[in-house]
């Protein structure tokens, strides 16, 4: 259990100004580092607390996929440590008609919506119950029935997809909004330009929520662009763009809330940045010490999004060590049991490899089926 | 000749490395190839020994930077643009198949695009169905592009030394699951290793294996098998898709009559069926059987680790082959 320290500020990184520079004036901001409310958007104490047990649940999930990836359980895990709240935020902001079209770090987004905990274990695991039946990587899964589209691991393929899929709704007068998720690095990417000019163009319901994490990789925000901010680019296609404390919960919730509004008023996309933090590596692949300045990291964990929740909770409902130590014990409990069982469920099936190539299946891959079924088995690498 | 043990790696760096030192002109460019020192570690120590002129990082814009790549290859200038992987050249796709594969014929010869692409290819253990493509059957299929698939790091390093001077766009394609693999690499300065040159891997009389990059590996074990077996293999390592070894292949089938091709991608197309067309039509007589092609299953690559193994060519898939063409089951 994590016990809640007073905020301090810390030292600035250098005179320059950086795209991802979350202290300069226009950074919307409701919420202050210390947990104190700048400006009061009426969220009610029941929703903050649910807004922060989310965060931590996202938390306590990647640090125990972490643990799981190290210990060879798992091959691969990519999370969203110091970047909770932009996730959350933003996904709290939804409706229930809304969709998202996730990046890659957004599994707290999908398990707020409702997929299970199991349903996402699985697809680390890859086994048997794996949404996406083992087919693609850990955490690059999809949920339809949440309204969550498939994770594309090609930079920035998503945001085009995301939106068309928002045009044809409204072509079709359904009232929905979509938000799709990308980084700094991915506005480098040939689809981010034609996903806002075209959005820009048709006014499609859209909203971008670029995760300004300070990195991508190895490449620092300053090498992908140079362009003062990410939201400056919104200016050229005509998409109203706003940046945002990304580590603040309620001011991402709040701005999310408002290119909703605008959305389904049929006034067209918005252009978010949240300017947070990727306090990990990029992967479980990757080491960022080798490349991250000295000091860096430890400062924006001062900006720590869930201790600035926590500090503005201890003040409004009194949420202590003992609350807190509850709320961890229940995640842990929850994280433990899914484990238990995702370790315990088969491989997918051979015959699963022919499945959903095409909506039929033809007669060649049937072929390939029963001579897999009925030859010789290649040994696996790890059983 | 002196050689010296290098990694398949290794190798890659100091081709680039030489070749930067020969030629002002070669510069690498590509995601995190300069201070990360490359996403696989192929470029580490390039940027402090060539400075961020020739070294350049880029952001993550595969289009982007193989079209900057060619129009500065247009003034004389021979980039190598790596790709982190192979996968993302299919968003740089159109700039190689429209501009760098045809600037030289659409211009009426004015300009020349003497660029290398290159990076992993292939399966590399569990990257999923988008990561584990085997982009050699795209890239051979259109003329203007020469493209090259080392197996061993003498290899690695005398065909990117020829990419680099060459004077057409090379795709040159490696492996991850390669790049620690160790071999003898010539010491010689000017050594470089032909375009449009197979060679013999193994000898043998009874049956050819034809392979290349990372399957020629799996392809030796399996004719290791084999001969335990009493059935001598012999295995070509082709080097180069694009100008094909012809006269390789041919002379081997006038020797063992029987041929399999082994090399991961799917059935439907692709380098395999072009050899096999090659064979039926200019050995047909030599055929004592079909020619067979171990490839991956037809389906797009998953991630568990069981199943994938499934839809790579494993050794006794290649060995099952080999005995159907022999005629001993
Ligand atoms: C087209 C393409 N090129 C390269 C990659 C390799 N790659 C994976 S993630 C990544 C960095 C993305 O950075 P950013 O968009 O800032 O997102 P973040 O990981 O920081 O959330 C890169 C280069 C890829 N997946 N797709
Ligand atoms: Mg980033």
């Amino acid at each position: 259990m994590t016990t809640v320290s007073s905020y301090q500020e810390p030292e600035a990184q250098g005179a320059e100004r950086r795209p991802d520079d979350v202290m300069a004036d226009d950074v919307i901001r409701v919420m202050a580092p210390d947990g104190t409310v700048i400006d009061d958007i009426g969220i009610d104490d029941e929703t903050a607390v649910a807004l922060y047990q989310a965060m931590l649940r996202t938390r306590i999930v990647d640090d125990r996929a972490v643990t799981l990836q190290r210990q060879g359980r798992i091959g691969f895990h990519i999370g969203s440590l110091g970047e909770e709240a932009s996730i959350i935020g933003s996904a709290f902001a939804l409706r229930d008609q809304d969709w998202i079209f996730p990046c890659y770090r957004e599994f707290g987004a999908a398990l707020l919506r409702g997929l299970s905990m199991q349903t996402y274990m699985d697809n680390l695991y890859g086994n048997a119950n794996d949404i996406v039946k083992g087919r693609q990587m850990p955490d690059h899964w999809c949920d339809r029935e949440h309204r969550i589209a498939s994770v594309s691991s090609p930079i920035g393929t998503q945001i085009t997809n995301a939106v068309g899929f928002a045009w044809a709704a409204a072509l079709k007068n359904d009232p929905l909004a979509v938000l799709v998720y990308f980084g700094d690095g991915a506005t480098s990417s040939n689809e981010f330009h034609n996903g806002l000019n075209f959005a820009g163009v048709n006014a499609t319901p859209t909203v971008f929520l670029c995760r300004n994490n300070g990195w991508a990789i190895s490449v620092p925000t300053d090498k992908q662009t140079a362009s003062e901010s990410f939201a400056a680019k919104g200016v050229a296609y005509g998409v109203p763009a706003v940046r945002v404390d990304g580590n603040d919960v309620f001011a991402v919730l709040k701005v999310t809330r408002d290119a909703l509004t605008r959305a389904s008023a049929g006034e067209g996309p918005t252009l978010i940045e949240a300017i947070t933090y990727r306090l990990s590596g990029h992967s479980t692949s990757d080491d960022p010490t080798r490349y991250r300045p000295e000091g860096e990291a430890e400062a924006w964990e001062q900006r720590d999004p869930l201790l600035r929740m926590r500090r503005y909770l201890a003040e409004r409902v009194n949420w202590g060590d003992a609350e807190q130590a509850s709320a961890e014990q229940a995640i842990h409990h929850e994280v433990k049991a899914a484990i238990e069982v995702s370790e315990n469920t088969p491989k997918p099936a051979l015959e699963t490899l022919f499945e959903g190539v095409y909506a039929e299946m033809p007669w060649h891959l049937r072929e390939q089926q029963a001579e897999l079924l009925a030859g010789t088995r290649a040994p696996g690498h790890g059983e | 000749m002196s050689t010296t043990t290098m990694r398949y790696r290794e190798a890659i760096r100091s081709a680039i490395d030489e070749e930067m030192v020969r030629d002002k002109n070669v510069f690498l460019m590509g995601e995190e190839v300069g201070h990360y020192q490359g996403a696989y570690k192929v470029s580490e120590g390039l940027l402090e020994k060539f400075g961020e002129n020739r070294v350049i990082d880029t952001p993550i814009a595969e289009c982007g930077f193989a079209g900057i790549g060619i129009g500065a290859a247009m003034t004389g200038l021979r980039p190598v643009i790596e790709f982190m992987t192979w996968n993302f050249s299919a968003v740089a796709f159109d700039q190689i198949l429209n501009n760098a594969a045809k600037m030289r014929q659409m211009s009426g010869g004015q300009f020349n695009v003497p660029i290398v692409f290159r990076g992993p290819n292939a399966s590399a253990r569990q990257v999923g169905s988008q990561h584990s493509h085997a982009m050699e059957h795209f890239y051979a299929h259109i003329p203007g592009l020469k493209v090259v698939a080392p197996a061993t790091p003498a290899d690695a390093k005398g065909l990117l030394k020829t990419a680099i001077r060459d004077n057409n766009p090379v795709i040159f394609l490696e492996s991850e699951t390669l790049y620690t693999f160790k071999g003898e690499v010539p010491d010689e300065p000017d050594y470089t290793v032909p375009f449009g040159k197979g060679r013999v891997a193994r000898e043998g009389k009874d049956c050819t294996i034809i392979s290349w990059s990372r399957l020629l590996q799996v392809s030796l074990q399996a004719a290791e098998t084999l001969a335990a077996d009493g059935i001598d293999v012999e295995v070509i390592d082709l080097r180069s898709l694009r100008p094909l070894d012809e006269d390789l292949l041919i002379a081997s089938i006038e020797k063992t009559h029987r041929a399999v091709v082994a090399y991961e991608g799917w059935p439907y197309g692709g380098v395999g069926a072009e050899i096999v067309d090659r064979l039926q039509r200019l050995a047909f007589d030599e055929l004592d059987a079909p020619v067979l092609r171990v490839c991956n299953l037809d389906v797009p690559m998953p991630y568990n680790a069981a199943l994938e193994q499934q839809v790579i060519p494993q050794a006794n898939r290649i060995i099952d082959a080999v005995r159907q063409v022999s005629y001993r089951q």
